[in-house]
């Protein structure tokens, strides 16, 4: 069970949560103008990143607000929990 | 290698079973190869096998970093059926089960494939509609599959929980009678025997560190092992099929999602049929052993930590106790996880890559251990070939592109 810290609730239990996959994929901002394989892109293809991972939760039986958490995806370990918009320390430096 | 029969089984007897050679050799690595493997679990043996018999191709390496079937092929349920909503899943799904039912005599090791039966529950008006496209999908494909009604249910599962008085009531179902379980680590040995008896050469214990490109092709594979020069290579490394891809600089349209399942401790045979549920999202059979063998849906998370989540084993243990009551005091023996590749349409990719000489077998996601003899076999066509066998034809990497998508999603049953 993972020990999720919400940026506004503070530390809940897993199951308050749903997941939302990889964070900061930015929808293209002209559809209409690019090429089917970026359409794929952005639509299917993933890191799905065998380590450090930044992601996306909601925390649907809280405040359902979104927000970006950075996970191991091999020891499930949580590092760090930021508002949308907001970087991870290592996307700072 | 020795072929196993009566004869050869008794006259070991006399020795005490202490004579039977090796199944299959351990070599040494060479320099080059003209095909590698990488995946040492069933898919991979598979491809390998089909390689030699029906390509006669026999200078392959299946290199795989732990020791064979330590991966997914030993720790799913081994569920194998074909019963698939749509015509190209439908297809590729029921070649694999004919090749099921020959398999046992073919590798000559005893699969220990039961054709018990595979029963879909349906507990929703929807989902019996839902049902009653599926069965009839499966006969315009040439399927064996019929609706059950809750008396069929009660008379071929007599210890099944009928009230309605439930959060999921069981208001019908769909058989597939040519469905059942077959032993996964019988299937990892036996192919790993009989190609083996070919000449391939099965590498444990040996990881892939880098792959070589020269101007877009293949051109070797770097291992803790050493180099291996070789023009093509086969992939089929299930949850780790992102991590392999990145060596190539390729990127999948696959995510990762830890899947778990149980058994419990050994009890007198008392189910003699697999039951599922994708709406409860459980699935229960019974082994050999006694023991009951079940499992739930993904976590919805991605991860490679080969465990699953408590809330998941919970909400699907909570919900077989539902359907069997008389299950509710037995003891779990053991809890595990595996890795899964999971597809946005919940459909394999196998074929050709960007990168010419690289191929990919991924994305079975929940469900790729009863495919197994059929995506060794079109696998390996593909490789020779460099184009794909019509069966895997659209399961392709363009699909993505393209946009014809297998949308076998929830239509065929969420639960493998």
């Amino acid at each position: 069970m993972l020990l999720i810290k919400c940026p506004w609730c503070g530390p809940r239990e897993e199951n308050e949560f749903s997941y939302g996959g990889e964070a900061n994929l930015v929808m293209p901002s002209d559809p209409d103008q690019i090429t089917d394989a970026e359409w794929a892109e952005y639509l299917f293809f993933r890191k799905n990143t065998r380590g450090k991972h930044m992601e996306q939760w909601v925390h649907t039986f809280g405040c359902r607000r979104w927000f970006n958490v950075e996970r191991d995806t091999l020891s499930y370990k949580i590092t760090g929990a930021y508002k949308i918009g907001a970087l991870s320390p290592e996307e700072i430096e | 290698m020795k072929r196993y029969s009566i004869f050869n089984i008794a006259r070991n007897a006399l020795s005490f079973h202490e004579k039977w050679p090796q199944a299959w050799r351990s070599p040494e690595l060479k320099s080059n190869y003209d095909v590698v493997i990488v995946g040492g679990g069933g898919h991979g043996l598979a491809t390998a096998y089909y390689l030699a018999k029906n390509h006669g191709i026999t200078n392959i390496a299946v290199i795989e970093k732990n020791y064979i079937g330590s991966g997914n092929t030993g720790r799913n349920t081994e569920v194998v059926r074909s019963n698939y909503l749509w015509d190209e899943a439908a297809h590729l799904y029921e070649f694999s089960l004919k090749l099921w039912e020959n398999l046992s005599t073919e590798l000559n090791f005893n699969l220990m494939f039961s054709q018990r039966g595979v029963l879909r529950l349906g507990h929703s008006l929807q989902e019996m509609r839902d049902i009653n496209r599926l069965v009839t999908s499966n006969h315009l494909n040439g399927i064996d599959s019929q609706i059950l009604s809750p008396e069929d249910i009660k008379s071929l599962v007599p210890i099944i929980n009928l009230s309605s008085d439930v959060r999921y009531p069981v208001l019908g179902g769909a058989l597939q009678k040519r469905g059942g379980t077959a032993r996964h680590d019988a299937l990892v040995w036996g192919y790993a025997g009989a190609a083996d008896a070919y000449g391939v050469d099965i590498i444990q214990n040996c990881e892939v560190t880098g792959i070589r490109q020269e101007s877009g092709r293949i051109s070797g594979i770097e291992t803790t092992k050493g180099l291996i020069k070789t023009k093509k290579i086969g992939v089929c490394v299930a949850g780790n099929s992102g991590v392999l891809a990145s060596l190539a600089n390729l990127k999948l349209p696959i995510e990762t999602h830890p899947l778990q399942a149980w058994v419990t401790e050994p009890i007198k045979p008392i189910l003699d049929v697999v039951v599922m549920s994708s709406a409860v999202h459980a699935y229960i059979s019974q082994t050999a052993k006694g023991e009951l063998l079940a499992g739930a849906g993904i976590d919805s998370y991605t991860g490679y930590g080969q465990r699953g989540s408590f809330s998941i084993l919970e909400g699907a243990i909570a919900a077989i106790v539902e359907l069997f009551p008389i299950f509710s005091r037995l003891r779990l023996l053991r809890q595990w996880a595996g890795i899964v590749d999971i597809c946005p349409d919940a459909c394999p990719i196998i074929g050709k890559t960007p990168v010419e000489g690289l191929y990919f077998n991924c994305g079975w996601g929940t469900g790729g251990y009863k495919a197994t003899p059929g995506a060794g076999w079109v696998f390996a066509h593909t490789i020779v070939n460099d184009s794909p066998h019509p069966l895997n034809k659209p399961f392709s990497l363009d699909r993505f592109t393209t946009g014809r998508l297998i949308d076998e999603h929830g239509a065929a049953g969420v639960a493998h």
